[in-house]
């Protein structure tokens, strides 16, 4: 437990000294958002109707955007080593260091979705469900983020290889999360899709560190 | 000797495509024991001491530590192993103080470093960022780092790089004190006169 606190209280200082990093997936994020109504043009109610799934979509890009982050950096300068080396589990370790990069990278994010969504004219009371969908599918999508990140950390250029494997991975988060949103601003209830989500978190916690730590030890080797 | 092996290395090979960097490479290290790695650039030096520290796979043979193949140890065994490689493991936008209390920490020590740090002439530094130091000033912090870890197998790579002649001594006086006290070290280096002790082991890569 003390190597979790030490490695995620690490990181997280080493993210805050950065922090200008940190804003770069969130202003993505909102000139994307800011660019469809433009494109499209649309009618309220049409703006209303495609707001979800544009703004999954582009909360699924952005959220790419920082998973360099994630390993790059350790491997760069050896500290993934020494991490591999030490005596803390390297499950452990992993873990430590998804739950800080999701916290400084997909929280902002799922932050700023609400009020995103509030400009897309769509319904306040379908709001906490969308925020509540966001924040159940983020530990999948971090853990996914993770995996291609750690796969990927034995190459130079990784950036673009990553997001072609994540992406598709990420499918059936984008189709119970806009499924819950649609469900709210329906008026319906959305409990389906967000056990779901709340499924698919526990089962990439629990076994994506694991995955995660082999793929490191390899991209290393 | 030989009983009280704790690292040994058996029929070791490491091949690049058809390039043969070594091959029927045996040793055995015990307690008390320094060994030499030496060799011209790009003779696997680097490559071998990933091997033992269990970071790289060897093309065949193997290496153990009490045991067990060295990449296979468990966790609580994996403390008695440190690696100080080419890249110093240093956070760039944390101080020195920062980077060695989560080395300490990752290392369950508590030990404090102060005394470390003055030993090595960085007590003024502590609180600089890791970004800001002199390439034989991150060298020193490694140092600290490889001394605090209690480890009791030393694997050193090109340990002395940057390092100005009062480093170069205090790290030999370290690695001797080390040995002399138990430990085991193998040091890769293209200075080994500066190593060099009655009964040091000689790893010779073509």
């Amino acid at each position: 437990m003390s190597a979790f606190h030490a490695v995620f209280a690490r990181d997280l200082r080493v993210a805050f000294r950065r922090w200008s990093e940190l804003a770069h997936p969130l202003i993505f994020f909102l000139i994307v958002v800011a660019l469809f109504p433009l494109a499209l043009s649309p009618t309220t109610q049409q703006l209303r109707e495609v707001g979800t799934g544009v703004l999954w979509v582009a909360a699924l890009l952005s959220s790419l955007l920082s998973l360099d982050g994630l390993f790059r950096s350790d491997a760069d300068d050896g500290s993934l080593e020494q991490l591999l080396l030490s005596p803390a589990p390297m499950t452990i370790t992993v873990l430590a260091k998804v739950a800080a990069h999701a916290l400084v990278t997909l929280l902002p994010l799922i932050c700023l979705v609400p009020v995103t969504a509030w400009s897309y004219n769509m319904p306040s009371a379908a709001l906490p469900t969308m925020a509540l969908a966001l924040l159940l599918a983020a530990p999948t999508l971090s853990v996914f983020i993770a995996l291609g990140a750690a796969l990927t950390v034995g190459l130079r250029r990784g950036g673009s290889i990553v997001g072609l494997l994540v992406l598709p991975l990420t499918g059936p988060l984008l189709i119970f999360g806009t499924r819950a949103t649609d469900l709210s601003i329906n008026g319906e209830p959305p409990t389906a899709p967000l056990l779901f989500l709340a499924a698919l978190a526990v089962l990439a916690v629990s076994l994506g560190p694991v995955a995660i730590a082999a793929a490191v030890k390899v991209g290393l080797e | 000797m030989t009983d009280g092996a704790l690292l040994r290395g058996r029929e070791l090979a490491v091949w690049r495509g058809e390039h043969c960097l070594f091959e029927q490479l045996h040793f055995d290290l015990g307690p008390e024991q320094l060994a030499l790695l030496v060799g011209p650039n790009g003779s696997g030096k680097t490559t071998l001491l990933r091997i033992l520290a269990g970071l790289a796979l060897p093309t065949s043979g193997g290496v153990t530590w009490k045991g067990i193949a060295v990449h296979e140890l468990a966790p609580e065994d994996r403390a008695d192993v440190a690696y100080r490689g080419h890249l110093e493991a240093l956070k760039r936008d944390l101080t020195v103080a920062e980077n060695l209390a989560f080395h300490a920490s990752l290392w369950g020590r508590k030990t404090k470093f102060d005394a470390i740090l003055a030993e090595l002439k960085l007590d003024k530094a502590a609180h600089m960022r890791a970004r800001n130091l002199s390439a034989g000033q991150r060298r020193r912090v490694s140092l600290a780092m490889l001394r605090l870890s209690g480890a009791k197998l030393w694997l050193l790579d090109e340990p002395t790089t940057n390092l100005d002649s009062e480093g170069r001594a205090l790290l030999v006086a370290w690695t001797r004190e080390h040995v002399a006290g138990g430990g085991i070290a193998v040091v890769a280096t293209h200075q080994p006169d500066e190593f060099a002790t009655r009964g040091a082991l000689m790893i010779e890569l073509q």
